[in-house]
């Protein structure tokens, strides 16, 4: 996914970049409304993240600005506050969701995701590989033609194996990609993920091999 | 507010005691006054009486040939008669020899009237002479007359009684109207004190209704003091909101990065000391946004903005909304219920408390389960929200209201312990109650009406 970031809280760009980027996101962060036309003008973004209040004037303006002449592009808008009024201005002008900062991470990429799936559609976001036909966005996964329906961990994992094949990830890393820090997770609860996983794509090319005491890597077979 | 006012004397005793005590003063006054008049109006009338009557018996003394001849008149006895059958004392000297009447009735050279005592009797005296002048003498007549005041102290009780009942009267009269105007005076303070009262501690507007230009002062005093309570009332929001904001926008920041760096850290020691730092800075962001809007609640509370909502599409929004986020956890959000709930309430509070329940349902439903959002507008519009979780320990429900109080079961999953506690707070400023109850089947279930 390509997304947009305009953002002046530098800190706070970077932060949020990097852990886009870990999810295998690329990201363009831009600091003013001047540079975010730019880069809109040149590029082709899934998604725009938009804070309001930026030096050379207010989001909502290149909100409405940008939906007279691109009415697909999915936009977020980051708000100081949980203005109900600045909520509902938002939603009128053509923002997508809203995120209240500063907020969790994990809520971004949950309301991103949210947001993709429903303006989803784009065939360039599927991954097609060992019989395997994947929209990490829509949530789709189709085995040898047959469309499976999957949990979000579940695809959350596959994701995860797909945008790093031949990569080994131990069931820490696995868990903190798929759980949020506060919930207690037990090393059953990965392996009944693998498991899980395993039963998709068992139809497929795709296998998941487990490497004692290291973790887990996706396989290709053939 | 409970504290009692230290109280100095009453302003409507002090009031009434200065009319009612002038009002007696006067009545006195008044009393004294018309009697003293009578008094000195009818001894007037009796000296007239008996000068008319000693001048006749002069003028009844004739002098012829150096004898005097003096032939009382009948008159001068008559018009003295009295109601009261006063008694008649008289004495006629001529130069200085008594002639007639009674001799112990000295005459007075000195004073024409006199009050003196005959034979045991109180009376009032008259002593007139006139010089009678024949062809080569002269000769002095001197009358005395003196009649007892029988008659007149009759009159002056009657006077006094009548004046008595006058300065009684007039009290009477004096005292209701200290009443009346004690009461008038006093019912513009107390009218202030109920408008202050009735618009109970939301309204800080000044007061705008005309009062009595002797209050204008207090009314203007109290007018800045409620400015002033209302400005640091919403400085203390924003500053309360921005100290939130301040804290929270470094702590996602460094949220981040640590989570970007646990990413790429290899080392089991170190990934789990990451992860503490992440679940801490978890810990002081919720917390300081739980805090921030408490907060706002315990202020908004106050100035309740009541708009006519309707109850299901305000949850319908909100599960909405937080689908994405249950989602991530693989967590079902249902909603059930009625079609319609109307209400009247502040939206931004209510969506607040309920999105508290369901984040608590969130934190302590199990991965994978369902939790069950149901909206009913029976006898009021109430929303229970089901998870399938551990539920509520049963010996602290009663207690897990109260602020910063969590369950002993709950110390792996983060929460300030304040979302209860907001949901309270909002369900109690719309006059309903969020009760806490564990479903049988297991797991908790907490109901907030309003």
């Amino acid at each position: 996914m390509k997304f947009l970031l305009v953002e002046d809280n530098i800190d706070l760009a970077n932060a949020i970049a990097s852990r886009m980027r870990l999810d295998g996101h690329v990201i363009d962060h831009a600091e003013k409304l001047e540079d975010a036309s730019a880069f809109v003008a040149t590029g082709d973004y899934d998604l725009i993240l938009l804070d309001i209040n930026l030096p050379d004037g207010d989001g909502r303006s290149f909100l409405e600005h940008h939906r007279t002449t691109d009415l697909d592009t999915p936009v977020i808008i980051l708000t100081a506050r949980s203005q109900v009024s600045d909520r509902i201005g938002s939603l009128d002008l053509g923002a997508d969701d809203y995120v209240t900062k500063p907020f969790d991470h994990a809520e971004l990429e949950a309301r991103c995701r949210a947001v993709l799936r429903r303006k989803s559609g784009n065939a360039k976001t599927t991954i097609e590989v060992g019989g395997v036909v994947f929209n990490p966005v829509a949530g789709h996964l189709t085995v040898g033609g047959e469309a499976v329906t999957m949990r979000n961990r579940e695809l959350r994992l596959l994701e995860l194996f797909l945008n790093a094949p031949g990569q080994i990830f131990s069931k820490n890393k696995l868990a903190d990609r798929l759980f949020s820090y506060d919930e207690d997770v037990s090393d059953n609860a990965i392996e009944v993920y693998i498991g899980r996983l395993r039963k998709h794509l068992s139809a497929s090319d795709l296998r998941i091999t487990t490497l004692r005491g290291l973790g887990y890597r996706l396989d290709h077979d053939g | 507010m409970t504290d009692s006012v230290a109280v100095s004397g009453s302003l409507r005793n002090r009031l009434m005691l200065t009319l009612i005590g002038g009002a007696a003063i006067l009545a006195l006054l008044v009393f004294f006054a018309v009697r003293n008049y009578a008094v000195q109006l009818a001894q007037e009338g009796q000296d007239n009486i008996l000068a008319a009557s000693a001048t006749s018996m002069l003028d009844a003394a004739t002098f012829r040939d150096g004898v005097v001849e003096l032939d009382l008149p009948y008159s001068a006895f008559s018009m003295l008669s009295t109601a009261a059958d006063d008694q008649v004392f008289y004495a006629i000297r001529q130069d200085g020899a008594f002639l007639s009447g009674y001799a112990d009735l000295p005459f007075s050279e000195s004073q024409m009237f006199q009050t003196d005592q005959v034979r045991g009797s109180d009376v009032r005296k008259i002593s007139v002479s006139r010089t009678l002048i024949g062809a080569n003498s002269r000769t002095e007549i001197q009358v005395v007359l003196a009649q007892t005041q029988d008659a007149l102290s009759e009159t002056l009780d009657r006077i006094s009684r009548n004046a008595a009942l006058l300065g009684i009267g007039f009290f009477a009269l004096a005292a209701a109207l200290s009443f009346w105007a004690t009461a008038a005076t006093i019912g513009q303070l107390g009218n202030l004190t109920t408008s202050v009262t009735r618009r109970g501690p939301q309204d800080l507007s000044p007061f705008a209704k005309p009062v009595p230009r002797e209050m204008a002062p207090l009314v203007t005093s109290l007018n800045s003091l409620m400015g002033r309570l209302d400005q640091s009332l919403s400085q203390s929001e924003d500053f309360i909101a921005e100290a939130a904001h301040r804290v929270r926008t470094p702590l996602a920041t460094v949220r981040s990065y640590a989570e970007a760096t646990l990413q790429r850290v290899d080392k089991e020691e170190n990934r789990e000391a990451m992860r503490s730092m992440v679940k801490a800075i978890d810990e002081s962001s919720r917390a300081a946004g739980q805090l921030l809007d408490h907060a706002m609640i315990t202020f908004r509370a106050d100035h309740l903005e009541l708009e006519d909502i309707d109850f299901v599409d305000l949850v319908h929004d909100l599960v909405q909304r937080m689908t994405p986020i249950a989602e991530m956890k693989d967590l079902t959000l249902t909603l059930k219920g009625d079609a319609r709930a109307p209400f009247s309430g502040d939206p931004v509070l209510v969506q607040n408390a309920v999105r508290n329940l369901i984040d608590n349902a969130m934190k302590y439903g199990p991965r994978e389960s369902s939790i069950e959002i149901e909206v009913t507008a029976k006898d009021r519009p109430q929303v229970t929200v089901s998870d399938q979780g551990p539920g509520f320990p049963t010996d602290e429900i009663e207690i897990l209201t109260a602020r910063f109080q969590r369950g002993a079961n709950a110390t792996d999953t983060i929460g300030s312990g304040l979302g209860l506690t907001i949901a309270r707070d909002v369900a109690a400023a719309h006059g309903g109650e969020v009760v806490l109850k564990n479903q049988t089947g297991g797991g908790a279930c907490v109901t907030l009406s309003l």
